[in-house]
């Protein structure tokens, strides 16, 4: 009975292995795709120019929310909880900073083109 | 055996303690471990804000087309990638195999794939120099300079983090304070490439484009 269980057990952990090595080879593959369609974008002429620049935001923001979910297994669950909050905090945070800096030197950029 | 089992699910991905008793500690310190990690994607943000707001101040200098090497950043991102990847499958060697040649073998993997990186860094950096890209010579530069040589440095310092996990573990073996330090270090390790993905997307690609 125990040898039983212990091989029962055995097949449950590396059916478990099995999908967490599954997982990170689909974020491998998710994260190539989406790296070379950004260098693809610019590398070559498919994109119309005007285009480039809103792609490869969108690109790196669903490269970046690949890594997140996957690589660091931030999820919606209770126990992630904390750890999500902490980055969404983070990220309010960093958007006040780093949204006031660009206003405030791109003003200031302008401003002192004034003179030419 | 089951019992534990069902309670390590709950745990942070990438550790195998065996027992309960740690598991708490564990959870406050990668907590703790996050916590630093934000406060690193803050600095990495402020420094990509005033990238923003240099990348047009490029002085007469050398602009974001002369500096690029595009075929240097595809390679990064590669190897890069690939570390990060070969850190994973060392995490997963270390809680399903109790082999720590296999996990010492991935590590392996993503430490040579880091060095490589750095190493194409270098170059890049070396002909910059060589063409008068130096830091001093524009807003431009310096912004450069400071956003890739930050994350070069904490690619560095990733590697010596490496080779001191490789000798504790060479010492100690797969304990689970071990387990834990190199749970911490992978999410160190995959952060780095995400920040990665916004250098490589928002400074070169974007510059260039």
């Amino acid at each position: 009975m125990r040898r039983v269980l212990d091989k029962l057990e055995l097949t449950a952990r590396n059916r478990e292995e099995y999908e967490e090595r599954r997982f990170y080879t689909i974020g491998l593959v998710l994260s190539v795709v989406l790296t070379v369609m950004s260098f693809m974008s610019v590398m070559t002429d498919y994109l119309p120019v005007t285009w480039v620049f809103p792609a490869l935001v969108i690109l790196a923001l669903g490269q970046i929310l690949v890594h997140i979910r996957i690589f660091l297994h931030i999820d919606l669950s209770r126990q992630k909880r904390e750890d999500l909050l902490m980055l969404l905090f983070t990220i309010l945070l960093l958007g006040i900073m780093a949204f006031g800096t660009i206003w405030v030197v791109g003003d200031m950029n302008m401003r002192m083109m004034q003179g030419h | 055996m089951s019992d534990t089992a069902t309670t390590n699910e709950n745990l942070h991905p990438g550790m195998n303690l065996g027992y309960s008793g740690d598991a708490e500690h564990a959870e406050v310190t990668v907590f703790g471990f996050w916590t630093f990690l934000m406060s690193d994607l803050v600095t990495f943000g402020i420094v990509f804000a005033i990238f923003a707001t240099m990348k047009d101040a490029t002085a007469g200098g050398p602009g974001p087309a002369e500096v690029t090497n595009l075929t240097s950043i595809a390679m990064q991102t590669a190897l890069l990638l690939g570390s990060s990847f070969a850190f994973s499958w060392a995490s997963l060697s270390m809680k399903y195999h109790d082999i720590i040649w296999r996990t010492l073998g991935w590590l392996a993997i993503a430490a040579t794939s880091a060095l490589g990186f750095l190493m194409l860094e270098l170059y890049d950096f070396y002909h910059m120099i060589k063409e008068g890209a130096v830091p001093q010579r524009s807003g431009f530069l310096s912004a450069l300079w400071a956003l890739v040589g930050l994350h070069g440095l904490h690619v560095a310092g990733g590697l010596l983090w490496m080779a001191a996990m490789t000798g504790q573990i060479l010492k100690f073996g797969l304990t689970d304070q071990i387990k834990s330090r190199i749970t911490r270090m992978g999410l160190y390790w995959h952060f780095l490439d995400l920040v990665w993905v916004g250098i490589f997307s928002m400074v070169y690609l974007a510059g260039v484009a």
